[in-house]
């Protein structure tokens, strides 16, 4: 252990340089913000994360903004147990049957004003699982959605770069 | 010789068999059709532990188990639907009873005299009965979903999901506790079922690659391998050795990703975040140097059947060369700190543990299994390229615990690092894919056993005379492992649960399928 602590006085940090905010999904959630107004007081962005039908791989590159690398917590956004406690829910997968009424639920229990970002091809188009009898295909037939980031998955620079965006969108709108 | 046409040596001697000839057109491993009496001498030997189940599975007309014999021979055995039923396993070999289960929600093919007549994956809300079969509509009404009865003074149930509280999967988990210890856990999953099965009808075999390397995102190399291999086996095509080199180089370093961020994870559910920081920044090392690689951070749709669908530049692969030679300190500096550090040793020692009596019962590939004495692995033992040509070695422990399960992955990591460089000199000239022959008319079926991080993966495909799918099924190591979760939480406080969770790693995704 004492290596790994000095190592730390020899190394610089790994903390990439943020990504700029994504100019199209600022003009998204203004899009979405314009319809349904609501405001952001402050940086901090509670997140509450929803598989409602993924493979998994969306959740891999969500993880992945918690490392030392992406360290999300350094523009105040967080990832939150419970609902109650989210502003904003990120949303995986094409929504499947068996999760809808979890989905719902779940939208239900987010306090107000609360804005929901799909994330992941599957989530903001149902791509390769388009409606069957298993699925009712992207997130928005179930929830509004905000914000879509698409990718298969999205790697944790272009997630960044969209909650970036919508977190600027949310406080110029103030 | 082809690698496809030389495994037919070693038929085991199977009283059952005797005057059977195998069902034409299926590679690599031999497919019998039984009567139900040889099916139930099949049961038998499955309760005997003579034969191991590796997979259970229905098409319209028959149900197919995938056994595996002591001398890692391998059958497919199948069995004609009668009157709408078929001889249960699951009342000698319980591992067999949720994929039952699933048989009968998706084609309705009843298991006569199972003992959980639950439906599984169908929560009643598909409005479709036996989506896989006719798929009668039918109105959605909710199951009530009665879970097993507890009984005794002072116990009390707590709910968890199907949403959990972190980025993770959906499941619902009932525990039944007295004070702080668990008494019974009970599982219900398909919350994410995805009817991948039926997507996959009808597809070509890059649209079928692509559907089965997102069964599980975690494991989407292992999938995509397991797709391509079944249908090389099924056309009996055979990819290039520059090709097999490439995919072996993906399959390892998927592995060390996952095992690589399991064990920070792990970590952090014993409240030891400072490991996970460290591991998690080697996963993401690994993974940006797949992007840089092959041009996908978790090497999604990059093996396709016939080959692959990218090279390696001699700028990539040193890139991963001389990244492979600086793991190995940094990796024993972590290790020492996870062997060291009394708080990790007190929460992962005796924690969860699993008898290699039910490992061996339930088949438990992966780490599970390896970690309570189940010397599996589908690298060695039924050997596939490019692992044929590699020497490496399979660790094996008994304590079954959660510190088990973490160095068996440790183990794992030390191994694939020198296989990985192995391979690295092992991608020669030679063409990307190879063309996959369409048929003379016939059907023809694969099958491919891949090692995923996880454990083994089976994948069975039916083709038709022009290469498209009429049926395939994949069988996540998960579905042999859930089950086992169920039995080494008992007797564990409640607050060791997400331990032992994480310590499986379980997928819901591929399991839900
Ligand atoms: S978008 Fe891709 S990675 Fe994300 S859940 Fe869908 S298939 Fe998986």
């Amino acid at each position: 252990m004492r290596t790994l602590f000095f190592d730390a006085f020899l190394h610089s940090p790994v903390t990439l340089a943020p990504p700029e905010p994504d100019p199209a999904a600022l003009a998204e959630v203004e899009r979405a913000l314009a319809v349904r107004p609501r405001h952001l007081s402050g940086q901090s962005l509670a997140i509450r994360q929803v598989d409602a039908g993924s493979c998994n791989g969306c959740e891999l590159e969500i993880h992945a903004l918690n490392n030392p690398y992406y360290n999300i917590e350094r523009f105040g956004m967080h990832f939150v147990a419970s609902p109650r406690h989210a502003d904003l829910l990120l949303v995986t997968g094409s929504v499947t049957h068996n999760m809808r009424t979890a989905l719902e639920r779940t939208f239900a229990a987010t306090p107000a004003p609360k804005w929901v970002v799909a994330v992941g091809d599957c989530a903001c188009q149902g791509c390769l699982f388009r409606e069957n009898y298993a699925c009712a295909g992207p997130v928005d037939r179930v929830v509004p959605v905000d914000l879509t980031i698409p990718g298969c998955p999205p790697s944790p620079t272009q997630l960044l770069s969209g909650l970036l965006a919508l977190q600027q969108a949310l406080n110029s709108n103030v | 010789m082809t690698e496809t046409t030389s495994l037919h040596h070693t038929l085991p001697a199977l009283d059952f068999l005797q005057g059977l000839q195998p069902v034409a057109h299926h590679h690599p491993w031999p497919r019998f059709r039984l009567d139900q009496a040889a099916w139930r001498d099949m049961r038998e030997a499955l309760a005997r532990g003579t034969l191991s189940l590796l997979g259970l599975w229905a098409d319209r007309e028959e149900i197919h188990a995938a056994v595996l014999d002591h001398q890692s021979a391998l059958l497919i055995l199948s069995v004609v639907v009668e009157a709408g039923g078929f001889p249960s396993l699951s009342t000698q070999v319980p591992q067999a009873m949720r994929l039952e289960r699933t048989i009968h929600d998706l084609f309705g093919h009843h298991p006569q005299a199972i003992p959980d007549e639950r439906p599984w994956l169908d929560h009643g809300r598909w409005g479709v009965a036996q989506p896989l079969a006719e798929g009668r509509r039918v109105p959605v009404a909710p199951v009530e979903y009665p879970f097993l009865p507890v009984e005794g003074e002072s116990l009390h149930q707590i709910p968890v999901g199907p949403v959990h509280a972190g980025i993770i999967e959906p499941g619902h988990f009932r525990f039944t506790a007295s004070g702080e210890t668990v008494v019974r856990l009970e599982e219900r999953l398909g919350y994410l079922h995805r009817g991948i099965e039926q997507r996959l009808e009808g597809c070509d075999l890059l649209q079928g690659a692509r559907l089965c390397g997102r069964i599980s995102g975690d494991s989407t190399v292992a999938y995509a391998l397991a797709f391509a291999r079944a249908a090389e086996a099924a056309t009996q095509t055979v990819p290039s050795p520059r090709s097999q080199a490439l995919r072996g180089i993906m399959a390892e370093m998927e592995r060390l990703a996952n095992h690589f961020g399991d064990i920070g994870a792990i970590c952090n559910d014993a409240a030891f975040a400072m490991l996970q920081a460290h591991f998690s920044m080697l996963r993401e090392q690994i993974l940006q140097i797949a992007e840089h690689c092959f041009g996908h951070r978790l090497l999604m749709d990059r093996i396709i059947p016939g080959g692959v669908t990218c090279g390696l530049t001699p700028e990539g692969s040193r890139r991963l060369s001389n990244w492979l030679k600086t793991v190995p300190n940094t990796l024993s500096k972590l290790v020492e700190v996870y062997d060291e550090t009394p708080s990790l040793r007190d929460r992962m020692r005796n924690t969860g543990v699993l008898s290699s009596e039910l490992a061996r019962r339930f088949a438990a590939g992966g780490f599970v299994g390896r970690a309570s004495a189940r010397t599996f692995d589908a690298r060695r033992n039924l050997p596939y390229p490019p692992y044929d040509r590699l020497d490496f070695q399979v660790p094996l422990l008994d304590s079954g615990d959660v510190n088990a399960r973490v160095w068996i992955r440790i183990e794992e990591i030390r191994q694939s690092i020198p296989m990985l460089r192995r391979l690295l000199t092992m991608v020669e000239e030679g063409p990307l894919t190879t063309p996959l022959l369409a048929g003379g008319g016939e059907v023809r079926e694969g099958c491919a056993v891949v090692e995923s991080f996880r454990g083994d993966i089976l994948l069975w495909l039916r083709l038709d005379s022009q290469n498209r799918i009429l049926r395939c099924h994949a069988r996540d190591p998960s579905w042999f492992q859930w089950p086992l979760l169920e039995a080494v939480v008992y007797g564990n406080i409640v607050a060791d649960f997400p331990l032992c969770n994480k310590s499986f790693n379980c997928s819901y995704a591929g399991h839900d399928l």
